[in-house]
């Protein structure tokens, strides 16, 4: 009998050895991945640090200042009010990532319970697919701008239009999956046994949603970061002087004919952290697809 | 394929009938009502309770939603408080420019992206390729904007090629009407070229390895047949897709740019009604958009039987 039991640990020791040998090699074939990762953690902790270790205030105004090219003393130079443009830069970071994440973070979770219950009850997944047709049919930029006109603008005004535009798109993936999920026989099994929906819904179908979800969260992060750095600039997201990446580029409007570097900083920045982002995303995806195989490429 | 236009059109009623509660919605949950907004912050308490109930703001829920949706059909769609026309009116005049700038920026998204994709897909794994993946990642991550401020700075700034911002209309010549829209079309186009390219590209890479390509290669067809007649004709639905999808995107796009380019077309209006909180006019754009949106997609639904006659509904 413990000869058995030995043998057992002894095969499944191997087996869990394998599939972690096979996960870092496929880990190691989507070099996006980590290129992602390490770039998002990276402008994450610049955010975090640089605004709580240095004093300078964002909205310091020096006016003799005004404009000036990168140098010395301002290392990216500064705007037309004579701000730094570097520490902006950083608050600018951490209002826009804070944007981004509360909306990846919240249309998640609204997808998740709006998908996984359309997908177990038949009357439900009617009614609330429609609505989530309808909202997918509105352009999104156009409604969050509909919506921020009606509710005025704030920056939680902005997270919670932007949260109605991309949950729908959120619920429907969760549904798809767990329309797969439900299927399995396991599932079927938990039923018979006389599990309760709410169990079988949170304890069994929830994490075979999480992959996919986990993947479209990063690229709706993204797209929230693009998306507020679009409503600042048409004057419907985070209000002036607060910065954010959108704000910054809606101020460099009028200025950036003459002073480039105004633009470009933070419309650097927005392409770095949409980039890492978005090959976060991708590596993800091609991570959790068993299709993807390891080492030589397919 | 009649009956299979007309049930897609059927199935728009449910869609378009969300979207027009969610548009009416935007204007009910105003707190204090759309008068408060029309308003701004100095009206007296009275001063909005009188525009509220000129404004049918006071009568039951239901009661408002079906005057303001039967409204819409009779081309009843509100007024602008500040631009003194009706919603419909205002929407007409900036739409023009709006349909010009989409529509070139869409000729030069596709002139830019099916070539590159196709190069893209045949030259897979050559520099070319590689160049044109990461153009397209990069494309997916830069704000429309940015790419327009960049354009402006290089066309118009720097080398003053073209007007820096403005806007001629056709009337005043087409020449003229192209110059002015030639900066923020390319930029426009650019930005979608980059998801077409990536459309086109990952399509045509799943044709080019079917047996009838190789069949088709070793008749000894030419290559540039090969790919362009055989390969390319079953790739299309997938870009057809593609722009049917990014129509949306697209046409937000273009509401940013003209903002930039000083462009009077709906993306002026809608600036402007923000600033003014003029939300009937936001409440027609939108809903006006949609429709546009939801159009464009049938349209491409319906091409798909033209284009790939396997795809044609109703036969085996």
């Amino acid at each position: 009998m413990s000869l058995l039991h030995k043998n057992v640990s002894a095969v499944s020791e191997a087996i869990f050895r394998e599939q972690r040998q096979l996960r870092k090699e496929r880990l190691l074939a989507s070099p996006g991945l980590i290129i992602g990762f390490v770039g998002f953690v990276i402008i994450l902790i610049l955010a975090v640090l640089v605004p709580a270790l240095s004093s300078a205030d964002p909205n310091a105004m020096v006016v003799v200042d005004r404009l000036k090219p990168p140098s010395a003393e301002h290392i990216l130079g500064t705007d037309e009010f004579g701000r730094d443009l570097f520490v902006r830069l950083m608050y600018g970071a951490r209002v826009s990532l804070w944007v981004g994440g509360c909306v990846a973070i919240f249309s998640c979770v609204l997808g998740v319970v709006i998908g996984i219950y359309a997908s177990y009850f038949k009357v439900l997944d009617h009614i609330l697919m429609r609505i989530c047709d309808g909202l997918i049919a509105i352009p999104g930029i156009l409604l969050a701008i509909a919506l921020i006109a009606a509710l005025g603008t704030s920056s939680w005004n902005v997270v919670v239009a932007l949260t109605i535009v991309y949950t729908p798109s959120v619920a429907r993936t969760v549904r798809a999956s767990a329309m797969v999920v439900r299927e399995q026989p396991y599932v079927e099994a938990a039923k018979v046994q006389g599990f309760s929906d709410f169990r079988i819904l949170w304890k069994l179908i929830l994490p075979g949603v999480i992959s996919p979800l986990t993947v479209q969260a990063s690229f709706i992060f993204a797209q929230a970061i693009i998306s507020e750095a679009s409503l600042s600039f048409l004057g419907a997201g985070v209000p002036a002087p607060a910065a954010s990446w959108g704000n910054m580029l809606q101020a460099s409007k009028l200025v950036f004919s003459k002073a480039p570097w105004t633009m470009i900083c933070p419309g650097a920045a927005v392409v770095v952290c949409v980039l890492s982002l978005n090959l976060m995303g991708d590596g993800l995806r091609d991570f959790m697809d068993p299709r993807t195989k390891g080492g030589a490429k397919k | 394929m009649l009956s299979y236009i007309a049930k897609r059109i059927l199935s728009l009623i449910p869609v378009m009938f969300v979207v027009s509660c969610v548009v009416f919605l935007v204007v009910y949950l105003i707190p204090g009502g759309p008068a408060t907004a029309l308003l701004g912050m100095e009206a007296t308490p009275e001063q909005i309770e009188a525009l509220n109930t000129e404004l049918g703001f006071n009568r039951p829920f239901l009661v408002q939603y079906a005057d303001w949706f039967t409204g819409i059909f009779r081309g009843d769609w509100g007024e602008s408080y500040f631009l003194h026309q009706s919603v419909l009116e205002a929407i007409a005049e900036y739409f023009t420019p709006t349909l010009s700038l989409a529509i070139l920026a869409q000729l030069f998204a596709l002139l830019l992206s099916v070539p590159l994709g196709i190069l893209a897909a045949y030259r897979r794994g050559t520099v070319l390729d590689v160049a044109s993946v990461s153009i397209s990642l990069l494309g997916a991550a830069l704000p429309g904007f940015m790419l327009s401020m960049f354009l402006m700075l290089f066309f118009g700034v720097y080398h003053q090629w073209f007007p820096v911002a403005g806007y001629a209309s056709l009337a005043e010549g087409i020449g003229e009407h192209l110059k002015y829209l030639f900066v923020p079309a390319l930029s426009l186009g650019i930005v979608q070229a980059a998801y077409i390219t990536r459309m086109t590209r990952s399509s045509l890479l799943e044709t080019l390895y079917k047996n009838y390509i190789r069949t088709a290669r070793s008749k000894g067809l030419k290559e540039a047949r090969v790919v362009l007649r055989y390969a390319l004709k079953n790739a299309a639905p997938a870009i057809l897709t593609a722009v049917g999808q990014s129509f949306g995107s697209l046409i937000t796009g273009t509401i940013v740019t003209e903002t930039l380019f000083n462009i009077p077309g709906i993306g002026m209006l809608t600036m402007g009604s923000i600033d003014r909180r003029d939300v009937f006019v936001i409440q027609g754009v939108v809903l006006f958009v949609t429709f546009l949106y939801v159009l464009v997609n049938l349209i491409v639904d319906i091409l798909y039987g033209f284009v790939d006659p396997r795809l044609q509904p109703g036969r085996k």
